[in-house]
């Protein structure tokens, strides 16, 4: 099956070169050129990858990360030609799941697109329960759900597979690196920022506590683990 | 212990001494760091200790000069009295001795009783009152007569008598007690000549009088002196209150508006010095509010032009990149000098690109905007991956990359993305300049700073381009082919990304020795270095050029010396 995807840019040139490549690559690009309209374009297409441009006329990319990313966890490829700490940071704050720095190469793009899109393929029954007793989190992995007292949590695809990947081996610590291959796809060491951002943003969602985390822990000067009893 | 022997008792007890020698020596040093920091903090206690001892010494001299002048005056006046009462006694007497011819007659030694009472002003038992004594040369036969009896061996010494003896008057002051308590008396001696021989009359007055009146006003003067000093001090302590307090509030202002609060004033009262200080203060806090409003807007509007223009050379670029990567895929299907285009074009548009960044990457440190976003990160790993990426161009160059990593981890607090960057620059060099040859990478830290080196084999460095190889642009041999097609601003970057780590980057190289580049960077972001642990000279390099003056640079000043080229 071709995988669709939504590209969110208003350069109507560089808009066509990514349909060549994308086409050539076996995807079904769809496009939108403002963010206005973006949101509106992701309900019709219901795309299960969107290419998003930082800066946009009408509604800013980081605000329609944001929207996008309030009613589905589709992932979400920034495309932008601001590596400041601040910029990127925001962007993955408001819920993109990777970026892309202008100018890139198709084929980094490509890759990056894949390793967001792979996923689904181990459906082996399997249950984990990590964290402390008294504060723990169930996952059913073929599943995709996460509950804690019963109750679902709702995360992306990409926080659930980060959960997981912690989950899986209780005690390891992972270091920011291993985590960017694992969850990421990235067999270079890339930004670990996007990690940090992440596990904030995972932790917001299933800590009692955010700023005592004890389902997923901090090692200074090494990386996270996931907490046990 | 009971079985202490006597020796082990002397050494407990000089090592109680010791103990308590030390802990007193402690507290004194501890008392006299504190005195001394107050000392040195407050000009307030500064100005009052002053004051209070300069006019001590002042009251001092002041008081001593009045009591020594008033004490002198008594004894004089008291002396004048009792010659007064000598010279008449001393007349009463002879005129009253006149009549006897020999000592032995039978009325002399009446007489001389009668003498004096009259002189001693009647049978007086007061023990404050004054004494006349009468006496005769000791080789005449008559016994020495006072006006009351007490034992007078303390006030009539024998140098008085030997004086009086000898026939010369005698005056002295001898402390003695003769029923009044020990008190001062002024003793008056003086011969008297009669037919019969010498007799010597002596007047004893107590000086109690002048004595009290002396002391009295020793304290009157030492009472209004205490006074007068105290309330010097508090005058110095008001004053200097008055005008150190605006001077306070002004340090605390200033260190307000250093700390960024930069509408900090000071409140400006009455038209005196201190009111000026306050207004001209204030004036120079609104100019330099101005002032940093006006380039903090400047600088907002830099960086707002350098993410702009940044976006939107970009964005053309990035469809540029993906057309010639499209053309390079299908290159083969074209005739052979378009083929070699698209590849010439592939190269291009990547020099191009990373021209941009490192552009970009300056800009943002000229315009002051690089921020450190440091992490507590293990450089062993870092360095590896600094270095992997750069083997496929090592191999291609024939230069064999050696790393020296220790076997724990080096945590450092540092900002991982500029640090691999600073990294790669420098392998990247010493690969580009090692001319086949072995590189090294080092990496030691010892606890408060990590190096890590970067030793090439090459061509090294001329004497004088230690400091050029840090400039934008520069390049060692301008007329060498370039292989790797760096942008120039590799070393630059890498320079401002180490002082931005609070770390120095510098360089050593010696013609045909090859070159040395060394990182040093704080374990603790924030920390001030104050030394590397590893040397920045090659301990294989000879110390000696082949020609001209060593090009070794400082082993410990920053940012100094040799290499090359940018990246």
């Amino acid at each position: 099956m071709r995988a669709r995807v939504l590209v969110v840019d208003d350069d109507p040139a560089l808009a066509e070169m990514l349909g060549i490549v994308l086409r050539s690559e076996g995807f079904l690009p769809s496009f939108v050129a403002d963010g206005e309209r973006a949101l509106s374009a992701f309900r019709e297409n219901r795309p299960d990858i969107v290419l998003l441009d930082l800066m946009l006329p009408g509604m800013s990319g980081i605000d329609v990360a944001r929207a996008i990313r309030s009613e589905s966890g589709v992932p979400i490829v920034m495309l932008t030609a601001k590596s400041d700490t601040v910029d990127v940071v925001l962007g993955l704050e408001s819920g993109a799941d990777d970026y892309v720095v202008k100018p890139f190469k198709p084929k980094e793009l490509v890759a990056r697109m894949r390793a967001r899109l792979r996923r689904g393929e181990d459906a082996a029954p399997e249950m984990l329960t990590i964290g402390p007793p008294g504060n723990q989190i169930t996952i059913d992995v073929p599943a995709h759900t996460v509950t804690r007292d019963g109750d679902e949590v709702k995360l992306t695809p990409l926080e659930f597979d980060l959960l997981v990947a912690l989950a899986r081996k209780p005690r390891q610590v992972f270091t920011r690196e291993v985590l960017l291959e694992q969850v990421w796809g990235y067999r270079h060491a890339a930004d670990t920022r996007l990690v940090n951002v992440h596990v904030q943003r995972l932790r917001a969602k299933i800590e009692p506590d955010p700023e005592r985390p004890e389902i997923i822990l901090t090692v200074r000067g090494v990386g996270y683990k996931a907490g046990t009893g | 212990m009971s079985g202490a022997s006597p020796d082990e008792f002397f050494r407990a007890a000089r090592a109680g001494a010791r103990g308590l020698w030390r802990r007193v020596v402690r507290r004194l040093t501890v008392l006299f760091v504190t005195l001394e920091h107050t000392w040195r903090r407050s000009l307030q206690v500064r100005v009052v200790t002053l004051t209070l001892v300069v006019s001590s010494l002042l009251v001092a001299v002041f008081a001593y000069v009045v009591a020594y002048r008033s004490s002198t005056i008594l004894l004089n006046r008291a002396e004048e009295t009792v010659d007064n009462q000598v010279e008449s006694g001393s007349r009463y007497t002879y005129e009253q001795l006149q009549v006897f011819g020999k000592p032995f007659e039978p009325s002399v030694q009446s007489t001389m009783q009668d003498i004096v009472f009259y002189l001693g002003g009647g049978n007086s038992q007061d023990p404050g009152a004054g004494l006349v004594v009468l006496t005769a040369d000791g080789s005449v036969d008559l016994n020495s007569v006072q006006s009351r009896s007490v034992s007078i061996g303390e006030v009539l010494t024998s140098d008085i008598r030997n004086a009086v003896g000898a026939g010369q008057k005698a005056s002295a002051i001898r402390s003695a007690d003769l029923g009044a308590g020990r008190i001062k008396y002024l003793v008056k001696g003086t011969p008297v000549r009669t037919k019969f021989g010498q007799v010597q009359l002596y007047y004893v007055e107590p000086l109690t009088a002048q004595d009290s009146a002396a002391s009295q006003i020793r304290t009157t003067v030492l009472a209004t002196g205490g006074t007068l000093v105290l309330l010097l001090g508090l005058l110095a302590a008001l004053v200097t209150r008055l005008v150190v307090r605006p001077v306070r509030v002004a340090a605390r202002t200033a260190q307000r508006l250093s700390a960024g609060l930069l509408d900090q004033r000071m409140v400006v009262s009455g038209e005196d010095d201190l009111a000026l200080l306050a207004a001209s203060f204030n004036q120079m806090a609104a100019n330099l509010q101005r002032q940093i409003v006006r380039l903090e807007d400047m600088s907002r509007l830099q960086r707002r032009f350098t993410s702009d223009v940044s976006h939107e050379l970009r964005t053309p670029l990035t469809t540029v990149r993906m057309a010639a990567d499209l053309i390079f895929a299908e290159r083969e299907r074209f005739p052979a000098d378009v083929s070699r285009t698209a590849e010439i074009l592939q190269n291009e548009l990547d020099r191009f690109e990373s021209l941009l960044t490192d552009l970009l990457e300056i800009s943002r440190y000229d315009a002051g905007f690089a921020m450190l976003d440091a992490e507590p990160t293990d450089l062993v790993p870092l360095v590896r991956r600094a270095v992997d990426p750069l083997r496929g161009l090592a191999d291609r160059a024939g230069v064999r990359l050696d790393l020296d990593l220790p076997a724990n981890p080096v945590i450092v607090e540092v900002d991982p993305r500029r640090v691999e960057r600073i990294l790669r620059n420098l392998v990247g060099n010493a690969v580009e300049h090692g001319e086949g040859k072995p590189v090294e990478v080092r990496l030691v830290s010892d606890g408060a700073a990590a190096a890590v080196t970067v030793r090439d084999h090459g061509v090294g460095l001329k004497p004088g381009e230690e400091k050029l190889v840090f400039n934008r642009f520069w390049r060692a041999d301008p007329s060498r082919a370039r292989q790797t097609g760096g942008t120039g601003l590799g070393l630059s970057i890498s320079l401002e990304d180490a002082r931005l780590h609070g770390g120095w980057l510098e360089a050593w190289g010696a013609p045909g020795q090859g070159a040395q580049f060394r990182l040093t960077l704080p374990v603790r972001s924030g920390d001030r270095l104050t030394s590397s642990p590893l040397r920045l000279v090659p301990d294989d390099a000879e110390p000696v050029a082949l020609s001209g003056p060593p090009a070794t640079a400082p082993a410990v000043a920053p940012p100094a010396t040799p290499a090359e080229v940018g990246r």
